[in-house]
């Protein structure tokens, strides 16, 4: 009864806090005032795709991230409490080893900085500029917020559907996988009925 | 009907190691980077391209990942036919996966960053990633706190197995593959035309 109650405040909260802070907000913005991709958004995911096909056939595995977080959760946990985070079943299936998303997902930090930094796109700061024209400059305290109950959800709702948009997105789509369609619609479903009332109203 | 990925090299039934092979790590390595270099080249390291692509004004995203799908979609199935590539589904359970995406795109709304871009964000100088990170950090524990009840409750909603579009509709995998690689594209062309960005 606890965990049933710890997901209705989980959900409870995210459904009040949304439309509330839209009614304190700044006017409806638009997205393509700010800057767009550097290179095709085409070319970059035809690369995406060949690099699967590489992933698949000299490492036999797909692409995916959103285990990683669950990896460092896991070290994190057994580094506190040993005995009850090998206890918990999912840490008895998916034990927290440094293996292949790990350091796939470190990699990705990288390679975005070398691209970055190569194509004079480094931005170094905390707040998006779209976000600013939303929310104004004096709001690190909310965007903040939101980043980690946003993320606690993503990483629940990731977990719980089997994967994210890289997993199920990427690689579970196009290997057909019916779970991965109905999944990343979802994913698109709940993100437009949120980010709709967060930007827009 | 015969699955010639099954004949392919078996995934070792040996307990995972703490720490995989360096060689594995090295491939993982060189994938994360060039996965990051170009995610970041399309964009989907800033926040106002991924928030754009949930209020339907940017659709750089769904370019993205539609040109990913296709051009990964008819690699894959032809090596799989020529044995030369494990498939690597994850079954389809319909309550996890709508419950469960649902739940990601809320969570999706209000970070502005998906778990893998929210990493290449992070490369790019985009501070604010960390905030998420944690989060999902953070999440990730709880959903591993809550494993063992949703393990018997949740997680078995509407399970059907490993299964492909193909086998829904009970025609062979290859065929369809290119045939719905075409519709893709079909419908990639579609939204060029439709979409400013």
């Amino acid at each position: 009864m606890k965990r049933n109650f710890s997901l209705t405040t989980l959900v409870f909260a995210a459904l009040t806090v949304a439309p509330s802070l839209a009614l304190a907000a700044e006017p409806r913005v638009d997205a393509r005032n700010f800057p767009g991709p550097a290179w095709s958004p085409y070319l970059a995911g035809a690369g995406i795709g060949v690099l699967s096909w590489l992933t698949f056939y000299f490492a036999n595995k797909p692409i995916g991230a959103s285990s990683f977080y669950a990896t460092v959760a896991g070290g994190l946990g057994r580094l506190f409490a040993r005995r009850h985070t090998d206890s918990l079943d999912y840490y008895k299936e998916n034990p927290p080893t440094i293996g292949w998303e790990t350091v796939l997902v470190l990699g990705t930090i990288a390679g975005a900085a070398i691209a970055a930094l190569t194509g004079g796109e480094f931005s170094n700061r905390w707040l998006p500029a779209f976000w600013v024209a939303r929310f104004g400059e004096q709001s690190l305290g909310l965007h903040a917020a939101l980043g980690l109950s946003g993320g606690l959800l993503m990483a629940f709702g990731a977990r719980f559907a089997g994967g994210c948009t890289s997993g199920h997105g990427i690689s579970g789509t196009l290997q057909l996988n019916v779970g991965s369609w109905i999944s990343v619609i979802c994913f698109f479903i709940g993100g437009i009925a949120v980010a709709y009332p967060l930007y827009l109203l | 009907m015969i699955d010639p990925g099954s004949a392919v090299k078996k995934s070792s039934a040996k307990p995972e190691p703490a720490i995989a092979p360096a060689s594995k790590l090295l491939l993982a390595l060189v994938a994360g980077l060039a996965f990051g270099f170009l995610l970041q080249k399309g964009g989907a390291a800033k926040f106002n391209i991924l928030i754009g692509q949930l209020l339907l004004q940017d659709w750089t995203v769904a370019k993205i990942m539609l040109s990913a799908i296709i051009v990964g979609m008819i690699g894959i199935y032809p090596l799989h036919q020529a044995a030369k590539v494990n498939l690597h589904l994850k079954p389809t359970k319909l309550g996890p996966n709508i419950i469960g995406g649902l739940i990601f795109g809320a969570g999706f709304a209000l970070m502005g960053y998906c778990p893998g871009t929210a990493a290449a964000a992070l490369g790019q100088g985009n501070w604010d990633a960390l905030f998420g990170m944690v989060g999902l950090v953070v999440g990730s524990y709880v959903y591993a706190e809550m494993s063992g009840w949703l393990q018997r409750t949740g997680k078995k909603w509407g399970d059907f197995g490993k299964i492909t579009l193909p086998d829904v509709i009970k025609v062979p995998r290859l065929p369809f593959a290119i045939g719905f690689a075409l519709f893709l594209t079909l419908c990639l062309v579609v939204l060029e035309k439709l979409t400013v960005r």
